[in-house]
């Protein structure tokens, strides 16, 4: 059940530039969330910006009631928030999404992400690995500017393979190529994916065209995040045939499975 | 203190209800705050058969506002009487229906149905700019709204609220046409239809291209429509637009609002409309007003 925390900002730090990664103590939040949960935070309490900014979890620090996420600043909210200062208070609603990732009934898993789509798959990559899965990593970036989290996911990943678009750190090329020449010797009973639009077509046309299951983390424009405005659709798969037309980000998911969504 | 008013006949515990399309059927905002606490809920707009709604992007952001083209997706009025209605019932508040449809017999066909409901009043949707027929189609016009009103009177006995666009050249002249159909009350106003451009891609940030903009930005357009309003007709009103606070729902009362509604303000706090209730009991003390109806029309012009 979500609920609303005027969350203390622990620490707070500029992994690369313009992202940043916050901690806050949240423990009503964090004994709830699971991998792949969102939050909503208010980043001014005056009406402008004025809506919430629905941000991923990136790590949950259960024993300590931490909360971690990380968010590229883009626009007038997200640099608001980013000028917050330790010790502030900060408007947090969540856990929020009935979609989240779910790794229970599998032993290998291929994670792949893109860019700033990569945070959510942190928690997972964790907690999968916790729960003694095989937890093989793929992770693009533009170039070597970009890359970030490499320690972090390393510690939480069996192999971890970093791309970058044109070369200029670690593989060239597209993380899901890798993935694939993988999957011969791999195996994987299901792919999980967060990132840019395209790397999650490229995932979902993958793994459908080779009956794999896998989990896709989708974002859209968000109004309330609670389910309430209908706002974030996404269109169903239709199938079966008395679906409905359309889902929505933040109620039914964030995580859909690849199958049942248009993306 | 008195906070009680009498709304078209409707008995609500103090004068502040949510808007229809930002509360839902209740349960998300249930998980936040006893919904008892509410002098009324308004549906989500219910039509006669489930709707899907419109293509995605649906909502944006704005100057102190948003934009939404949802396209009234709903579940339809049988869902609503067998899941949620039941759901709603366990709180002790006032349930009022968003009515909406894409002609006059669709209007007068589901209200037949609402009519035989455990409901406290229907509010007619005339007014979304999200739908291609119905709605803001028969809400733009005199006649319009009246031939609509007048048909669903003869169907339905229980309260019955008409729902205003703003987007017309006199809205009271709409309104007279609201009351000369036989409405008990008018609630004004809708969203303003609005576009928002991105730049970059050089289109429309929405799908619809155009949506209905919501938000503190339109609260000085309601307040000035509501007073023109409350000056045309004798029928209570219900206020909204941009509510954020105690203070913003009492200068719509001031203005001639007999109740008012929390809209978009629910997004940016689910206890919005709890803190709207608060800072009106707050004003009554700070200003010596022993009864909330001793507010309502009494501005004082210049």
């Amino acid at each position: 059940m979500p609920k609303q925390v005027l969350a203390k900002l622990e620490k707070k730090e500029e992994i690369i530039k313009d992202v940043y990664k916050f901690s806050v103590k949240a423990n009503e939040i964090v004994e709830d969330s699971k991998p792949g949960n969102f939050i909503e935070i208010r980043v001014t309490d005056q009406v402008e910006p004025f809506l919430r900014r629905p941000i991923s979890i990136y790590n949950l620090d259960k024993e300590n009631g931490i909360l971690e996420f990380i968010f590229q600043v883009k626009g007038k909210g997200t640099e608001l928030l980013s000028r917050k200062e330790i010790g502030e208070k900060i408007d947090i609603i969540g856990p929020l999404g009935h979609g989240t990732f779910k790794f229970d009934k599998f032993k290998k898993i291929a994670v792949i992400g893109g860019g700033i789509g990569i945070f959510p798959l942190y928690e997972l990559s964790k907690e999968a690995k916790e729960n003694q899965k095989k937890v093989n990593c793929y992770l693009g970036f533009r170039n070597k500017d970009f890359v970030m989290l490499e320690k972090e996911f390393e510690n939480v990943t069996d192999k971890l393979v970093i791309t970058t678009d044109d070369g200029s750190y670690k593989n060239k090329g597209f993380a899901i190529d890798y993935l694939k020449e993988d999957m011969e010797k791999e195996k994987y009973d299901c792919i999980y994916a967060c990132g840019p639009l395209p790397m999650l077509k490229a995932v979902q046309k993958y793994a459908i065209e080779n009956n794999i299951e896998c989990q896709l983390s989708l974002e859209e424009k968000m109004g309330c995040g609670l389910g309430v405005c209908l706002g974030c659709a996404v269109k169903t798969a239709r199938s079966p045939k008395d679906a409905p037309e359309y889902f929505h980000v933040c109620k039914g998911g964030p995580v859909f499975n690849a199958r049942d969504v248009e993306i | 203190m008195n906070t009680k008013v009498n709304f078209a006949g409707i008995e609500m515990k103090n004068p502040v209800t949510v808007a229809s399309g930002t509360f839902g059927y209740g349960r998300e905002y249930a998980e936040f705050f006893d919904l008892g606490k509410l002098g009324a809920v308004i549906t989500k707009g219910t039509s006669l058969k489930p709707k899907s709604g419109n293509k995605p992007s649906r909502v944006c952001e704005t100057a102190s506002g948003m934009l939404n083209s949802i396209g009234l997706q709903n579940p339809g009025v049988e869902y609503f009487a067998n899941n949620d209605l039941p759901f709603l019932r366990k709180f002790d508040t006032k349930i009022i229906v968003n009515a909406c449809g894409s002609s006059i017999d669709e209007y007068v066909e589901l209200c037949k149905i609402l009519n035989s409901l455990d409901i406290d009043g229907v509010e007619l949707n005339l007014s979304c700019p999200n739908v291609k027929e119905g709605c803001m189609a028969f809400g733009n016009t005199y006649e319009g709204v009246k031939k609509v009103t007048s048909e669903v009177r003869k169907v339905l006995d229980k309260p019955l609220i008409v729902k205003l666009t703003p987007n017309v050249t006199d809205i009271a002249e709409i309104a007279k046409g609201v009351e000369d159909g036989g409405a008990d009350a008018v609630s004004l106003i809708n969203t303003l239809l609005a576009m928002k451009i991105d730049i970059y891609k050089r289109k429309p940030v929405l799908a619809n291209n155009t949506g209905g903009l919501s938000g503190p930005a339109i609260k000085p357009v309601a307040v000035r429509m509501v007073y023109q309003v409350a000056q045309a007709v004798k029928i209570p009103i219900m206020g909204l637009g941009g509510i954020m606070t105690g203070e913003d729902a009492i200068e719509f009362m001031l203005a001639g609002a007999t109740t008012v509604s929390i809209g978009a303000g629910n997004f940016v706090d689910p206890y919005t409309s709890i803190k709207t209730i608060e800072g009106i009991e707050e004003y009554m003390k700070k200003c010596n007003i022993d009864d909330i109806n001793d507010v309502i029309g009494k501005v004082e012009m210049n």
